[in-house]
């Protein structure tokens, strides 16, 4: 048994815990609320553009605030989190310490994510999830704004206080007689992200305040009427959040690194190239963020520059996806939900890559950028990634949080629609982009192909909406009533499969 | 976890970075050619504001929501924006540039067939922004 199981107790318990597997159910129940506050606005948005014309949504100001939060809410308070309970689940099992480093440190990175997810939900903006300036400081309503900021301000701080605890827990806590290349490559996953938090983070963090105090007026640091530069606000926004999309992507391969393995019934096949291609990916992710500014007027050279600096983070991602069909190769693959979840994850992760490069090759993204194209490239990642690897873990991890198995039928159900689903809500998006159609509107002309491509992504996401229910149903009612799982072995694997580091936590 | 010998693995990395390459060399060279404004272009002020275009020739005409050009000239746009970003965008000439606040963003084109184009904004702009919308009017040379 990995995890420790423990009694139901009263709710203020588990609330007031510093214990990391309590802070982890925080963590992960906070995470699904978002995933379905977040989900029901894509739904929204979904809904809106049909047809031509309004539709559900009466105005433009409640859509643009819609895909705002949408967006926020499923990058910081969905992805993040999520990330963050598994990592607060089992990182420390995995390196063998008895808690995370800074127990009381980690609850209260955990306590800032709500209030600052009421500030986002509560304002509603409208600024998109770049908040860029100068429509951020002269035209953006506030106090939504302003609150939307502080939200990320708080996010931010969150991030980083998590992120320090990882870095200590893994190097510093480890168990002596465990070397850092013995450490599992869901922890490596967790340094090589922190690592990229500690490092990106601070940049974005100075920018938001100097967003604000553009808002307040006292300062013009963005506002081209006082003298400032929106372009730099580009910057240092893309120069925190392209490595953050790694932040994001990291945690979800080494989700997959944990369940590949162990349901194909054979060791990864290189760990070593694992674990090199988290670190290259690391810091080779530093090195393009300006290639969501190809269209701001840069020049010839600058945009050479962050093409290379693209295309270099290429095979560190490229070699995740070798190492997971050579360790399926040649396996007896057993096909249970997280399987299933891991593998759809994969097919989704390079087919999101593929457009990625097209994206980066500078000609290629006067096509692409700021159309439905790139809605669906990183679609392809957040939901058909991300969002995968994070669900099959989580049916993964469901018998060792619960004591009880979910229903497998409905996961398996579960699966096969979203992934339909997602084929058709963001493949077509990419068509859609080719078309010409701008991100962000409310409406659209009623070009007869834009109407058709359009119709096909909205049936695309209420069939994973409705995946979504069904989802939620198996773990509401499997985890209180539920077949009593056999931890030692929940998916039948084998015993020998189930934890090949040995690691068991010594306090358990 | 090693042990066995890793070339396909290699190989693969191999692969894809000769892929990578290739893409990169092809993308430099098409953009180079791309970025290099024919001589004697003429120059059309485009002005973006919530949330219209506005033109201005050569010649000091102005035009609101429209645009009239000739087939077989060159056309230099220089892009300016009046309050918030915007990205000037004509989708069937692949003609994309940022509208900014106090810079001066540059693109051209050479229409080749007399037709009308959709010419819209692609940078979220605000309440209006999808449907900050112009006609481009691609005509026969009048002499
Ligand atoms: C093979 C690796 C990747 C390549 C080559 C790549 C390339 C690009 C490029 C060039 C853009 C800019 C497109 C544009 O705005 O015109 C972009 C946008 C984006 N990518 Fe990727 N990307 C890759 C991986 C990822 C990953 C792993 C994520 C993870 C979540 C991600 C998330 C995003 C997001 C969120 C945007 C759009 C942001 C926005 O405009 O709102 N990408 N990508
Ligand atoms: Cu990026
Ligand atoms: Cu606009």
């Amino acid at each position: 048994m990995v995890l420790e199981l423990q009694k139901p107790r009263p709710i203020w318990q588990i609330m007031f815990s510093t214990h990391h597997t309590d802070v982890g159910l925080l963590y992960l129940i906070t995470s699904l609320a978002f995933l379905f506050l977040g989900g029901s606005l894509a739904l929204a948005i979904r809904a809106e553009l049909f047809l031509p014309g309004a539709q559900i949504i009466g105005d433009a100001m409640t859509y643009n605030r819609i895909f705002t939060v949408h967006g926020t809410t499923l990058i910081f308070l969905f992805i993040l989190p999520f990330a963050s309970s598994v990592g607060n689940y089992f990182v420390p099992i995995m390196v063998r310490y008895k808690d995370m480093a800074y127990p009381k440190l980690n609850a209260i990175a955990f306590w800032m994510i709500p209030p600052a997810g009421a500030l986002i939900w509560l304002g509603f903006a409208d600024f998109t999830w770049y908040a860029t300036p100068p429509y951020s400081i002269i035209s953006a309503p506030g106090p939504a704004a302003d609150m939307w900021i502080f939200g990320l301000k708080i996010l931010g701080i969150s991030s980083v206080l998590g992120a320090i605890n990882f870095v200590v827990t893994i190097l510093k806590c480890k168990h002596p007689d465990m070397s850092i290349g013995q450490v599992p490559l869901l922890a490596w996953s967790f340094l090589s992200s922190s690592l990229i938090i500690l490092v990106a983070i601070p940049t974005f963090a100075a920018a938001l305040l100097m967003l604000l105090t553009d808002r307040l007026g006292v300062s013009g640091f963005f506002n081209p009427a006082m003298g400032g530069d929106p372009i730099a606000y580009a910057h240092l926004f893309w120069f925190t959040f392209h490595p953050e999309v790694y932040v994001l992507v990291i945690p979800a391969i080494g989700m997959m690194y944990e369940i590949i393995p162990r349901f194909s019934r054979k060791p990864i096949y290189s760990y070593n190239s694992g674990v090199f291609a988290f670190v290259l990916l690391s810091i080779v992710g530093f090195s393009s963020w300006a290639h969501h500014m190809y269209a701001t007027g840069m020049s010839f050279t600058e945009k050479t520059v962050f093409m290379v600096g693209t295309l270099a983070a290429v095979p560190a991602s490229a070699m995740h996806v070798f190492n997971f069909i050579a360790t399926m190769w040649n396996g007896r693959i057993k096909f249970s939900t997280p399987m299933m979840w891991a593998v759809g994850g994969i097919a989704l992760f390079f087919s999101a890559g593929a457009g990625g490069v097209a994206n980066a090759a500078m000609p290629l993204d006067f096509t692409t950028h700021d159309t439905y194209w790139v809605v669906g490239h990183f679609h392809l990642f957040v939901m058909g990634t991300i969002a995968f690897g994070s669900i099959g873990y989580l049916y993964y991890m469901f018998p060792y949080v619960t004591g009880r198995m979910y229903n497998e039928t409905m996961g398996k159900v579960h699966f096969i629609m979203s992934f339909v689903g997602t084929v058709l809500v963001f493949f077509t998006q990419h068509v859609l982009g080719l078309y010409g159609m701008p991100r962000r509107v409310f409406d659209y002309p009623p070009i007869p192909e834009w109407i058709a491509m359009n119709q096909i992504s909205t049936v695309g996401a209420m069939i994973i909406g409705v995946s979504m229910a069904i989802f939620l149903a198996n773990m509401i009612y499997s985890s209180g009533k539920g077949k009593l799982a056999n931890t030692e072995d929940p998916f039948g694997l084998g015993g020998k499969y189930y934890y090949p580091f040995e690691a068991k936590n010594p306090s358990h | 976890m090693s042990g066995h010998s890793n070339w396909p693995e290699w190989i693969y990395v191999g692969v894809v970075v000769a892929l990578m390459v290739w893409v990169g060399a092809e993308a430099w060279e098409a953009e180079r050619l791309i970025e290099h404004v024919p001589e004697g272009a003429e120059t059309i002020i485009v002005t973006g504001q919530q949330w219209f275009w506005t033109f201005e020739h050569e010649d000091g005409t102005k035009e609101i929501g429209e645009l009239h050009v000739e087939v077989g000239k060159a056309y230099k746009f220089e892009i300016h924006s009046k309050d918030v970003n915007h990205s000037f965008n004509i989708h069937d000439y692949v003609v994309l540039m940022d509208a900014i606040p106090g810079r001066v963003n540059t693109v051209w084109f050479a229409p080749t067939e007399a037709a009308t184009h959709d010419i819209q904004c692609r940078e979220y702009c605000g309440l209006i922004h999808y449907n900050m919308r112009a006609t481009l009017y691609v005509e026969a040379p009048s002499s």
